[in-house]
């Protein structure tokens, strides 16, 4: 599975959004519903699935599918 | 003129069934709910039955966000509540400030409680789940339901073990005839069927250990019975104004005239000798109801099949309606097809008792057969029986002594 629809997995699993929700564009907050518990919650999901750690400063600035995206393929880490 | 208050609504889901209706109809039949349990791995726990609700799927009901973040208690309570509030076509009629939301359970989310446990001594509390407290907490069934139906008055949740949704209704009942609000979503909700919650019970050797024929092991009164068969399910009714139901052309269902709370200050799990404190429950419902002992047509007991109960109870019953009236006042437990619902008992008793009243027919003590020594009030044992009643009692007694009786009424439109 891509990295890609790995994070789309998540994301629909923990906000019970549907897929064609789920853009690169698409912002947590105003497209997908996440209040920051959510948004905290999906974070600790992709912790547990790509086995790294997001600190705090790092976490706020994932706030579109596509940060999310990039951020993890900068760090080279495959689901 | 002091307020009166009526149910205009009522939802239940339990062991022996996934509404107010089908739970009234399997009560009446004496079809029993309990079964071996399947939630979790029984093989280690002295008693291995349990009234559980079958093929509960949530996202029959709830959306998978919700699903996810809400325990199995608030589950049931939120399904209960959505078709009280159905059932009262209330929604257009009412202001959501002057809906209220009272929901108790005796112990809240121990399942949730339970598996964030395990992951924080496993992985560490930093990944313990970010909704664990609001998810947890025995408030939050209550919180649930007021955002699921827009409930913007009152909103609070009653905890006194197998008396929590007892309390509920009491306090809803007073809350309208005060005025605070039009009308009150009550009841109670309980998912205790986990390692701990059932091994607790357990250890207190509260529990039949009739393991090899779970339908009867729920034997109030009975000469053998050997404890109480833990169950898990939601009730919740709509209590209402009786001016603003009427007005409204509600359909109504039976009236709620008051309640009577009570400690024994006693003991922590035992009743107090001759069941002196639930005596004193009765005689205050009785009293706030404005009706005599004698007026009473029937009493939907607590009932567990615990030895201490049953007999305690009785005593209890004879003392509050006098030798005489209790000998011939028929008591019966719904417990012996339900098991113990906990904190959702006392809802689930008052919707039978409000059916019983309605429907002019008193549900039996399903597997009573051979009554104990000192157990020698008329059971309704067996079969149920027809009855044109106008009053009748519900009690429920909890753990530390906390005992509520609820007087309700035929509604006649009198």
């Amino acid at each position: 599975m891509s990295l890609e629809s790995r994070v789309k997995e998540i994301i629909i699993d923990k906000l019970g959004v549907k897929p064609d929700q789920v853009t690169m564009e698409a912002q947590f907050d105003t497209d997908l519903g996440a209040d920051s518990i959510d948004q905290y919650e999906l974070i600790m999901g992709f912790e547990d699935a790509f086995g790294l750690r997001i600190d705090e400063d790092e976490a706020t600035k994932l706030t579109t599918v596509g940060k999310v995206v990039e951020y993890l393929r900068d760090k080279d880490l495959e689901p | 003129m002091e307020k009166r208050v009526v149910i205009t609504g009522t939802g239940a889901i339990g062991p022996v069934g996934k509404t107010a209706s089908e739970n009234w109809e399997n009560a009446i039949s004496g079809r029993s709910g309990i079964r071996r349990i399947t939630l979790v791995d029984p093989e280690q726990f002295t008693s291995k039955i349990a009234g559980e609700v079958k093929n509960f799927d949530p996202l029959d009901y709830l959306d998978s966000k919700v699903s996810k973040r809400t325990d199995r208690y608030t589950q049931f309570a939120m399904v209960a509540a959505r078709e009280a509030y159905d059932e009262s076509g209330i929604e257009n009629s009412i202001h959501p400030e002057r809906l209220g939301v009272i929901i108790g359970s005796g112990i809240g989310g121990i399942t949730t409680l339970e598996h964030e446990h395990k992951v924080a001594l496993e992985r560490g509390a930093s990944r313990i789940n970010p909704f664990f407290c609001p998810m947890m907490i025995s408030n939050i069934a209550a919180g649930r339901v007021g955002i699921d139906v827009g409930a913007k008055g009152l909103n609070l949740s009653t905890v006194s073990a197998c008396a929590s949704s007892g309390h509920a209704i009491a306090i809803a009942v007073d809350m309208i005839k005060l005025g605070r609000v039009d009308a009150i979503l009550a009841g109670g909700a309980e998912a205790p069927i986990t390692l701990t919650g059932v091994g607790g019970f357990c250890q207190l050797k509260a529990l039949s250990t009739r393991n090899d024929d779970p339908e009867t092991a729920s034997r109030p009164f009975d000469r053998d019975r050997d404890g109480f068969v833990i169950s898990e399910g939601g009730a919740v009714i709509m209590l209402e104004e009786r001016e603003h139901a009427e007005k409204r052309g509600a359909n109504i269902i039976a009236e709620v005239l008051g309640s009577g709370m009570t400690c024994d200050a006693f003991h922590i799990t035992a009743p107090a000798e001759n069941g002196e404190g639930s005596a004193r429950a009765i005689k205050l419902a009785i009293r706030d109801a404005g009706i005599k002992p004698e007026d009473v047509d029937y009493v939907n007991a607590h009932g567990t099949s615990t030895i201490l109960n049953d007999i305690n109870e009785t005593k209890a019953i004879k003392t509050a309606l006098g030798f005489e009236k209790a000998m011939k006042t028929p008591v019966s437990s719904t417990k012996s097809v339900t098991g113990h619902m906990l904190g959702a008992a006392s809802a689930v008793e008052a919707i039978f008792t409000a059916f019983a009243l309605r429907d002019g027919i008193l549900p039996p003590t399903a597997t009573l057969q051979n009554p104990d020594e000192g157990c020698d009030l008329d059971y309704v044992p067996g079969k149920a029986r027809k009855a044109d009643i106008m009053y009748a009692l519900s009690n429920s007694l909890g753990f530390g002594g906390q005992n509520v009786t609820i007087a309700l009424k035929k509604y006649s439109g009198k």
